[in-house]
């Protein structure tokens, strides 16, 4: 166990870690997909719809602007957890995928040219891919790839003639299915010296680091609130004051606009200009909780926590299951999160994941939203167990005799 | 909470293990149809070579989990030889078995099919996420056949 790090005691605050099914407990290994919800981050959501609720930004009566200090207060709470420079250069989207694609329609079409080159890695989830595809649909924009090591890292020897002449490199900060963590400010700065942009997905990284948006030098980072104990409904969009200023609005609407008239519009300043409509308000203040919940854990703490969860989950499932296993990624902690994408004596995943199930063991099956990576793999799918602050080495141990059932049921 | 015994019967673990009818057919003469499971990234391909109104010769290639291997295992045998039109009533009874409404949107009912060993499917209907393993090859038969 990690000093200062009591997993049991954090598990003690997720209601639902609590319930049992079949007489079991929950082993919750999903985490990369969504996390659960603390206590604390319910019990906001519930007294600010209890005691606080109503429309922001529009009201003079106290409920509003309890309401709407609230909501700001949320934007205040992201500004400092990622160490961003203003308030307003925090944008609230309804999850990452629309954050991302805020940046890539927006900035894309009015900066983006026929023959212009984009740059994106072989470990992308869809997310930072689909909405590029379009973009080659509309525009006839170029994509180029990074491509990955054997080890699942990504293969930067030519990244520099990849990124020549490239207007945007869109990366993620972590992989979704390998785990491997990039080196983000080097490959930020790879963007800035060829005069390109940075876009960091950021969906599986900041859950997990400290993140600091000023020392990585990002232009943009994408992330949400559901993978970070906080609720759905709600993501962040960061970007450089200058770059959001310049961009087109996204989605129109009320809320975005400074003035409208029979002949056109004014938009509104950041962030209200790329905020259309009813935000997700009560999801705010649960996001508020969320990063209160991880800062008094500490992003460092977790982060080492992470560390030794991943080593112990590499050694012993090698330990125990050898050639019968296969763990994608790399085998340096140092460059990967805990989350474990394997293949197990040819069960196929999904299969795994219902012979797990019967144990109340959660894990993923599938192509995890990243299916360019899955051909790199040779794999049509993978099992994914991912784990966080609730997970200690209990779960380990469950994934592992729960591993033991299958390899029983599927022995052939 | 129903158990796995349910959904791995001994005879979808047996045409998991060794499928039948694996493998591909020359196109043309004969005609192949491709379904993807979006959820899991299965992917299955179905030729099938029809002669005078008959499934001739079926081959099933892809891959997936047992429950869609075996479904297509079983389906090809199930069908090979068998008229175009009898295959239809088929691919309809299973749909049916697997709770799923016809193309109109109405109830399937029940009766005047015999599934036979497809029957030991049945038991996906309990597990609602499965279902779209047991019938992806289904749905791919279909979609083959409408090109003939």
């Amino acid at each position: 166990m990690s000093a200062g790090f009591d997993a049991a005691q954090v598990r003690a605050d997720f209601p639902i870690l609590g319930r049992q099914l079949g007489g079991r407990r929950l082993v919750y290994l999903d985490s990369a997909n969504s996390s659960q919800k603390p206590r604390q981050v319910i019990d906001a959501m519930s007294r600010f719809m209890e005691h606080s609720y109503a429309p922001i930004n529009r009201s003079a009566y106290q409920l509003a602007v309890e309401s709407t200090d609230a909501f700001e207060g949320a934007r205040s709470a992201v500004r400092r957890f990622i160490n961003a420079r203003r308030d307003h250069e925090v944008i609230f989207t309804k999850n990452a995928t629309e954050a991302l694609n805020v940046v890539i329609q927006s900035w894309g079409r009015a900066n983006l040219h026929r023959g212009d080159a984009v740059v994106l890695t072989q470990m992308e989830h869809h997310a930072n891919i689909v909405p590029w595809h379009m973009l080659v649909a509309e525009l006839g924009i170029e994509l180029r790839w990074v491509p990955l090591t054997d080890d699942g890292q990504l293969d930067l020897s030519d990244l520099d003639r990849l990124l020549d002449g490239a207007k945007m490199f869109a990366f993620t900060a972590m992989s979704n299915v390998l785990g491997t963590i990039n080196p983000v400010r080097r490959l930020c700065d790879a963007a800035h010296r060829a005069g390109a942009l940075a876009l960091v997905d950021g969906c599986q990284f900041v859950p997990h680091h400290p993140t600091d948006v000023q020392a990585l030098d990002a232009d943009f980072l994408a992330f949400s609130s559901h993978k970070l104990c906080g609720p759905s409904g709600i993501g962040v969009l960061w970007g450089r004051e200058e770059l959001l200023d310049a961009m087109p609005p996204f989605l129109g609407g009320g809320n975005m606009i400074a003035d409208v008239r029979i002949d056109g519009f004014t938009t509104a300043p950041l962030p209200a200009k790329f905020e259309a409509g009813t935000p997700p308000i009560t999801e705010a203040v649960g996001l508020h909780a969320a990063i209160a919940y991880l800062e008094c854990l500490g992003m460092a703490e977790i982060r080492r926590h992470e560390m030794h969860m991943t080593e112990q989950a590499l050694t012993q499932l090698t330990d125990r299951f050898g050639d019968d296993i296969t763990i994608h990624g790399p085998t340096n902690v140092e460059v990967r999160g805990a989350t474990l994408s394997f293949a197990f004596r040819g069960v196929h995943p999904h299969d795994l994941s219902q012979v797990l199930d019967e144990r109340n063991v959660c894990i993923r099956a599938g192509h995890h939203c990243a299916k360019p990576l899955m051909r790199v793999l040779g794999a049509a799918a993978t099992a994914r167990a991912s784990f966080y602050i609730y997970n200690d080495e209990s779960d380990i141990d469950a994934l592992g005799g729960a591993l033991e059932g299958a390899a029983d049921l599927f022995a052939f | 909470m129903p158990g796995l015994e349910d959904l791995y019967r001994e005879i979808i673990l047996d045409h998991y293990r060794t499928p039948r009818n694996r493998g591909t057919l020359e196109t043309p003469p004969a005609q192949m149809a491709e379904g993807h499971n979006p959820l899991c990234g299965d992917e299955i391909q179905v030729y099938a070579l029809v002669v005078d109104g008959l499934i001739d010769e079926i081959r099933i290639a892809g891959q997936g989990c047992s429950i869609s291997q075996s479904s297509a295992s079983m389906m090809s045998q199930a069908v090979k030889g068998k008229p175009i039109a009898e295959a239809r009533r088929f691919i309809r009874a299973f749909k049916g078995m697997m709770s799923l409404p016809d193309e109109d949107g109405s109830v399937i009912e029940p009766g005047g099919v015999s599934l036979g060993d497809l029957e030991a499917l049945q038991g996906v209907v309990k597990f609602p996420v499965r279902i779209k393993c047991a019938t992806l090859a289904w749905n791919t038969l279909a979609s083959c056949l409408d090109h003939t």
